[in-house]
């Protein structure tokens, strides 16, 4: 390799000071200020089990997705149809498909040219004729529907993105994983039941049209008439405080939905000192809303949460400055986040949390306490045994020690790498590695003294031959340490991380950076025994 | 300083015998444990449950614990003691409504022993499918690291050099799982780790001696391979104790003062080193010259 020493010894301080360069932003908290600009402002990353917060993993129900984009749909067909004057029959929704009767011959036809002209995402599946009568089912197209899911993912990306945002939550990382998976973590995080309202909320708002023609009692009783549902809302006590759970009577139909929504503050009412939620639509919406609240006058208009009846005023006069309050009794804190989901608007399809991992601030400090312990002690043992058992030879590989640990915390601030718990552990496993590599070296190069060979032959052999087996050795472990890399998941792709560096900067430290400074006592100062 | 005298000439081959039927005697038994136990007693990570850290200002008794959580629907909940001050509080079942869990634990404890005398310092949830996803994850990243090391072994070796590593890792692996077995310890996602940690350390040691096995062959071509083998070890029996003793030394400070999450982690490696380093001098290299032996007498055979 390189002969000359100079150059070696240049290209070991090159990459050491780099190391400290990157570190001493996370070393030192407080840099005066002309230094402040010459150092990388980027500290080292820590996990969230060693700074505390949240980590969450969300699956979209992209199923549910499909679902809704074919209710609309099946909705849509059924009035174009009407306008087209095809006659069908029984026009519903079964496991994912359209299904629909054709009383005559000339309805498949029309059917078929609407289908063609107007919803080139529908296929014809199957068709069977039952009694005289033409059975039909339709579906979303397999292309399309897997497009509607990958939507679906994105728009909850998004969506949780601009909620977490405006939570005010520094350093959140949202990634997507997999198909339908969303990884939320939030360090830092105290009140992880609000964060997990807040992130997992549909927040879908709906105004729908309360049922004043039927009675709540009958269809109580099971006998809801069509186009209507029940959907439960609450009233709540102003002297006790409780809640009750209240039914109501709804139309099916969604007049409109709080996609229209230009904005969602909360405000104080005047009256009872509560909170409200203060809503603008948008154009569109306010020209719908202007619409919708002239065609039904003292008719009682629900505002739907989530399926959930928040309030159900009457329409008292036709509104059109496009603008109208939610009121339901809420903490200020319950308002402010409703606030904030309203704003981000809705996610596309339902999800759930499959896992949760939070950890408490304190809790991750006692592990950064209990972690550096382990280093330093591990450390310590390690440096004066070799000293005990090698000498000045042992001094050396120390040198080389410490000088890897400070390049892979480097490695690690320059690579935005994340130390956790377990990459403390694997920093631990690699002063145990790094030790080995010397090891194997000085057990050589005592191999080849004891053959009689001079000081200078004898690091030269004792490098070469050693140099294979480490690189071997070497090489076997960063492979097992990369699939546990690709294939691990949060703690344990943390102790990949600082494994794979420690690997790769002991190889440099052990072997390249302790041979200089043999090199120069052989070399230079032509020493007649060596300390090992 | 030495430890191993450089004249140390210890005939581990003519102790093969012996060593293989301790192994395997180790083996079945961590095979039986496992069965016996129906299984390994498999951490939330893979079969879904919750996990709840609490610390308290005082020590408090496991009994009334478990009172305050059966007063909660938590009956079925291992409560088990870490430290002085902190409890570990598994379930197996999830909670249905993940939402709340924590607060009404928190909730039960304030009223129990007073608002601030306790502290939720971790919470795990972990959902059946993402167990499932972590479980098919860990097996694939052991499996897949045994290819990865058999082909470079392989290529850079033999291939009875690449199989006689594995088998050795194989024989690490289960001994370490067989122990957690026995101990009833519980296997988590950190656990996998440790074990791919063993691996990476275990086939370490053995390509060290494969490699003087290699040296030496070449440079003794009439030697045969009994006696290069037993040489081999030999002389790097100085650097297998050094290491082994340098790292087990590191990763028992890790054990003691690591802390919880760090403790099984920990203990997995000592198990690990131990049957790492034994499988080392007496399980990869002897396979090498078993494998050599089968071949010869295939050959005789055939004249």
């Amino acid at each position: 390799m390189f002969k000359s020493i100079r150059i070696r010894t240049a290209i070991a301080i090159i990459v050491f000071l780099a190391g400290l360069f990157y570190l001493t932003p996370s070393l030192i908290s407080d840099l005066p200020s002309p230094w402040k600009n010459y150092f990388p402002r980027d500290k080292i990353h820590l996990g969230l089990d060693l700074q505390g917060g949240m980590h969450l993993a969300l699956e979209v129900d992209t199923q549910k997705a499909v679902e809704t984009t074919l209710e609309r749909i099946s909705n849509d067909l059924k009035e174009t149809l009407m306008d087209n004057k095809v006659r069908f029959r029984q026009l519903e929704q079964r496991k994912g498909n359209i299904i629909l009767e054709l009383p005559e011959a000339a309805s498949r036809g029309g059917l078929e040219k609407i289908l063609k002209d107007n919803y080139p995402d529908l296929e014809l599946t199957s068709s069977e004729i039952i009694e005289g009568r033409e059975r039909v089912s339709l579906k979303i197209r397999g292309k399309r529907a897997s497009e509607i899911e990958k939507l679906a993912v994105e728009q909850s990306l998004e969506t949780i993105r601009n909620r977490v945002d405006q939570f005010g939550i520094s350093e959140p990382e949202i990634i997507p994983e997999g198909d339908n998976r969303i990884i939320v973590q939030l360090p830092g995080i105290t009140d992880t039941t609000r964060a997990k309202n807040l992130i997992g909320k549909t927040a879908l708002l709906e105004f729908k049209l309360l049922d004043e023609e039927h009675s709540l009692d009958e269809a109580l009783r099971g006998n809801i008439p069509e186009g209507s549902i029940i959907a439960e809302g609450y009233h709540m006590d102003r002297e006790t405080g409780r809640r009750t759970a209240v039914p109501y009577l709804l139309k099916n139909k969604t007049l409109m939905t709080g996609s229209s929504l230009e904005s969602a503050q909360v405000k104080i009412s005047d009256r009872f000192g509560e909170p409200y939620i203060a809503i603008k639509f948008n154009t569109q919406g306010a020209k719908d809303f202007d619409r919708i609240t002239a065609e039904n006058v003292k008719r009682r208009l629900a505002i739907v949460l989530d399926g959930m009846v928040h309030s159900a005023p009457v329409v008292q006069e036709r509104i059109s400055g496009g603008q109208a309050q939610i009121t339901g009794s809420f903490t200020m804190e319950e308002a402010r986040d409703l606030a904030i989901v309203l704003r981000a608007g809705a996610l596309p399809a339902p999800v759930n949390i499959l896992e949760e991992r939070t950890v408490g601030p304190s809790l991750g400090q006692d592990s950064i306490d209990k972690g550096i312990t382990s280093v330093i002690i591990g450390g310590m043992l390690v440096v004066l045994f070799m000293i005990v058992y090698y000498r000045l030879s042992g001094l050396v590989a120390n040198m080389a020690l410490i000088m890897n640990i400070i390049i892979i915390l480097g490695v690690l601030v320059a690579f935005k790498a994340t130390l956790t718990l377990p990459g403390i552990a694997g920093i631990v496993l690699t002063i145990g590695m790094a030790v080995d590599a010397n090891v194997l070296i000085f057990e050589r190069i005592r191999e080849e003294l004891r053959t009689g060979k001079t000081p200078r032959a004898a690091v030269e052999a004792g490098y070469a031959k050693a140099f294979l087996t480490i690189l071997d050795t070497n090489v076997t472990t960063l492979i097992a340490a990369l699939f546990l890399f690709q294939f691990g998941t949060g703690p344990v792709k943390g102790f990949a991380v600082t494994l794979s560096i420690g690997i790769v900067t002991s190889m440099f430290t052990a072997i390249f950076v302790t041979r200089i400074i043999f090199d120069y006592f052989v070399w230079n100062r032509r020493i007649k025994t060596i300390s090992i | 300083m030495e430890i191993v005298k450089p004249t140390i000439n210890i005939n581990f081959v003519g102790k093969m015998k012996i060593a293989s039927a301790c192994s395997l005697l180790l083996i079945i038994i961590s095979i039986v444990s496992v069965v016996w136990h129906g299984g390994l007693n498999l951490g939330i990570d893979f079969s879904g449950g919750t996990l709840i850290q609490i610390k308290f200002q005082r020590e408090t008794a496991t009994e009334k614990l478990r009172n305050i959580f059966r007063s909660i629907g938590l009956e079925n909940s291992i409560i088990q003691q870490s430290g002085t001050d902190e409890i570990i509080v598994r379930t197996a079942s999830l909670s249905s409504d993940l939402k709340d869990f924590s607060r009404r634990i928190e909730d039960a404890l304030g009223t129990a022993y007073g608002k601030g005398a306790s502290e939720i310092r971790r919470v795990e949830v972990v959902g059946p499918k993402v167990g499932r996803d972590l479980r098919n994850k860990a097996i694939m990243a052991l499996v897949f690291s045994w290819i990865g090391m058999l082909i470079y072994i392989s290529w850079r070796f033999e291939f009875r050099y690449a199989v006689g590593g594995i088998l050795a890792l194989i024989h690490d692996v289960t001994i370490t799982v067989g122990v957690f077995s026995l101990l009833n310890k519980e296997f988590t996602l950190v656990i996998v780790a440790a074990l791919l940690t063993i691996i990476g350390y275990s086939i370490n040691d053995t390509i060290v001696i494969f490699d003087r096995i290699r040296e030496n062959a070449r440079k003794n071509v009439k030697q045969n391979l009994k006696d290069t083998i037993n040489t081999s070890i030999n002389q790097t029996l100085s650097r297998t104790i050094l290491t082994s003793f340098t790292v087990f030394m590191v990763v028992a400070i890790l054990f003691i003062f690591g802390g919880a999450v760090i403790h099984d982690f920990a203990f997995a490696l000592l198990v690990g080193l131990v049957t790492g380093t034994y499988s080392t001098v007496f399980i990869a290299s002897p396979f090498v010259l078993a494998w050599e032996n089968i071949k010869l007498s295939k050959i005789k055979r055939k004249k």
